[in-house]
């Protein structure tokens, strides 16, 4: 399970408080309004921000590790792939940095391709491809770096709500497979119910212990309320 | 609290030491020079008058281009012709053109035999002489007038269509509210900008200066070391340079400096308060003047260097071949310093951004030698002095080009970079060094079109088996050899060109994936 213990985020005047955990095999949802520091936590879990506390997978500290050592996959807002690079190269980064990959590297490379439904596409680049083709190269390359904790920050944001949902999909079939822990940064609570088993608030400086989706979608606390603007119905 | 994405995924040894070596290139020589000079003494009357002629000058210089830069930029702004953007690509040229070449055009129109004189001969005139002040400013508005002009129409452009229907639907004067405003923001970093180009200007005042009354501080360093070996002078004066320079650099930094290689000035405004008469004549004249000021020197460079061409030396090969080698290593080792530079960021950038436009290269090229001399004979380290030379004073330049295009990539792409574990040379080779192709070819090209006309150092130093072209050019035209001289200047100019082009269209090509 992923740790967050006593953590404190300070970023000028703002600062934002954590003592939750997350388990294995659940995709949870961080939802909150905008500037309440949704993004921040995953930079914080996946060591591009620094903050005081401890993060901890199965026990163990990784505060003090850079970013690649850590048991953490990421996929941002945008410019999720290298344009320069096509998409096999794209994905390959997963399996070596160097890009010097092995004939059976490449095969694994070309079936996760396959997998996401890129089968033939490896040798283009991302700006041949569609959005959601870009976003699938992306999750076939989050998907071959094997982490156990994968962290979405609202990457498939810019998608309609068709291909969003096709996409979250995905990652539900996928990412789950292997008993990770998936957090997903979201504004849209329609995102959180087709795909969260349950539901963080970040709000008011806190990130919230995270509950169950249809219980707190069935009888939201008053900060959800406030958030969703349901607040006097 | 956000990591430093710079300390984790590159090493900091190489920046350090690019660092060392700029303070020690920059402020180490000065040192040495000062360590060798046999005592200071004061600023006598032949030093305070190089320092008032290199401050008046700069001032002359700066204030002439900008004056006469208003209605170039103007008129380019708001016309559309044929030859529009050939024009405005021509005011980027003077930057890489070698300075020596640009006199010898300079010459040919205004020089005593020009054809300028020889028009007021004609009409019964005396002829003028470009030498002293007014060559000098002349030289240095050629220059910079381009520059200016860039600087300017930047502000021009930046101005909303919007704004031009609003002023017109109000009936209200475009100059006071808009161009009058633009002009007061942009004009102090221009004028600013050129000032300092031409405070530091070593060959423009080797050729068309000189003498008591015409004598730059740049110019006296040179004198006292090559003529005197006094390095106590040479010392004072290039710690009096290194104040000036630094005082005016103060002052530019508190003005913002326009953009002067921006994309976009081929953009015409849709304005109605050009279309009267007087305007379009004002307009008119105003291109065509500053197009045969640009353009008439450099067709005379070529004209009668295509006729001067027989008359080269046999020599000219190896001074070729010299010049070539030199600005080869040069513009690999600006390139190198330079994303070094870049990998490290802050304040390392600033200062190797600084340092070398306020120090004297003749100082510098002094203190090396003066460093090597107890190891090595210094006359065999011309070349080798004048690359390093070359490396440092192209550093301000190609950092400007390529650091911000090192920090974009990392800001677009450093994150999924470091999720995917690539640092050091993983990630120059596949992220930054694919993605800053192009700056880094404009960069290259630049400090190989800067090298291949230098004329600084190498001018103190050299021996007869170690000319590169640029001074064998000046040795020409010091001997009166002007024919061969005007074809060494053709086939300089179209090295400098060559090499500029060369090395701007590797950068482009394939660059946009």
């Amino acid at each position: 399970m992923l740790t967050l213990e006593d953590l404190i985020v300070r970023q000028d005047a703002f600062q934002l408080t954590a003592n939750v955990r997350f388990d294995t095999g659940q995709i949870t949802a961080l939802i909150g309004p905008s500037g309440a520091g949704k993004s921040t936590i995953l930079s914080v879990i996946s060591g591009f921000f620094g903050a005081e506390g401890q993060v901890s997978w199965r026990g163990q500290p990784i505060a003090e590790l850079r970013p690649d050592q850590r048991p953490v996959a990421i996929l941002f807002q945008d410019n999720n792939l290298f344009p320069h690079l096509t998409i096999s190269e794209n994905v390959g980064l997963a399996l070596r940095s160097s890009l010097r990959l092995s004939k059976d590297e490449q095969q694994t490379v070309e079936d996760m391709l396959q997998s996401v439904g890129l089968s033939g596409m490896g040798g283009r680049k991302p700006a041949a491809l569609s959005g959601g083709q870009q976003s699938r190269a992306a999750l076939a390359r989050l998907l071959l770096q094997d982490r156990p904790v994968i962290l979405l920050d609202e990457p498939f944001a810019a998608l309609g709500p068709g291909l969003k949902q096709e996409m979250l999909a995905l990652v539900r079939e996928r990412a789950l497979a292997d008993d990770r822990v998936v957090l997903m940064v979201t504004h849209d609570p329609q995102d959180a119910l087709a795909v969260a088993d349950q539901i963080a608030l970040v709000d008011e400086g806190q990130v919230f212990e995270p509950l169950p989706t249809r219980d707190i979608m069935g009888n939201p606390p008053d900060a959800l309320r406030r958030y969703l603007g349901t607040a006097n119905q | 609290m956000a990591r430093s994405s710079r300390s984790i995924n590159y090493p900091h040894w190489p920046g350090a030491i690019v660092i060392a070596l700029v303070l020690m290139l920059t402020l180490g020589t000065l040192l040495a020079v000062l360590w060798r000079a046999e005592g200071l003494g004061g600023l006598g009357a032949a030093e305070w008058a190089a320092v008032r002629f290199t401050v008046v000058q700069a001032l002359f210089s700066a204030l002439v281009s900008v004056v006469l830069a208003i209605p170039v930029a103007r008129a380019l702004s708001r016309r559309r012709f044929r030859g529009r953007t050939l024009l405005i690509t021509l005011l980027g040229a003077p930057f890489i053109l070698p300075v020596i070449v640009a006199v010898m055009g300079l010459l040919t129109v205004f020089g005593r035999n020009g054809l300028l004189n020889d028009a007021i001969a004609l009409a019964g005139g005396d002829r003028l002489s470009i030498y002293g002040l007014g060559g000098v400013v002349l030289a240095h508005v050629f220059f910079n007038l381009p520059l200016a002009v860039r600087m300017i129409l930047q502000g021009w452009v930046a101005i909303p269509a919007e704004r031009f229907r609003l002023v017109a639907s109000l009936g209200s004067s475009v100059w006071l509210m808009l161009e009058r405003p633009m002009l007061r923001a942009v004009l102090p970093g221009a004028f600013m900008a050129i000032f300092l180009i031409c405070l530091t200007s070593f060959a423009v005042a080797l050729v068309l200066g000189g003498g008591p009354k015409a004598t730059t501080v740049e110019l006296a360093i040179y004198q006292a070391v090559r003529f005197d070996f006094d390095l106590g002078r040479a010392a004072l004066l290039a710690a009096v340079q290194f104040g000036l320079a630094i005082t005016a650099a103060l002052a530019a930094w508190f003005i913002t400096v326009p953009e002067g290689f921006g994309a976009g000035l081929d953009r015409v405004m849709p304005r109605l308060d050009g279309a009267n008469v007087q305007a379009r004549v004002v307009d008119v004249l105003a291109i065509s003047l500053a197009a045969i000021f640009l353009v008439l020197p450099l067709s005379m460079v070529i004209i009668k260097g295509v006729i001067g061409l027989p008359d080269l030396p046999a020599s000219v090969l190896s001074a070729i071949a010299r010049s070539v080698s030199v600005a080869a290593v040069s513009t690999l080792f600006t390139v190198v310093a330079t994303v070094v530079l870049s990998m490290r960021g802050g304040r390392a950038v600033s200062l190797a951004s600084a340092l070398p436009l306020a120090a004297s290269s003749l100082v510098v090229g002094t203190g090396l030698f003066v460093i090597v001399q107890p190891l090595i004979n210094p006359a065999k380290m011309a070349l080798l002095v004048t690359a390093v030379m070359n490396v440092l004073m192209a550093l301000p330049f190609a950092l400007r080009v390529i650091a911000p295009a090192f920090e974009r990539v990392e800001t677009d792409y450093g994150r999924l970079a470091t999720s995917v574990g690539l640092r050091g040379c993983a990630r120059l080779r596949i992220v930054i060094l694919p993605r800053i192709r192009k700056p880094m070819g404009f960069a290259a090209g630049l400090a190989a079109a800067l090298s291949m006309g230098d004329l600084g150092v190498i001018a103190l130093f050299a021996t007869s088996d170690q000319q590169t072209l640029p001074l064998m050019m000046y040795q020409l035209m010091g001997s009166y050899r002007t024919d061969a001289a005007s074809g060494a200047a053709l086939v300089l100019l179209a090295l400098s060109l060559f090499a500029f082009w060369m090395f701007d269209r590797g950068g482009r090509a394939d660059a946009d994936a």
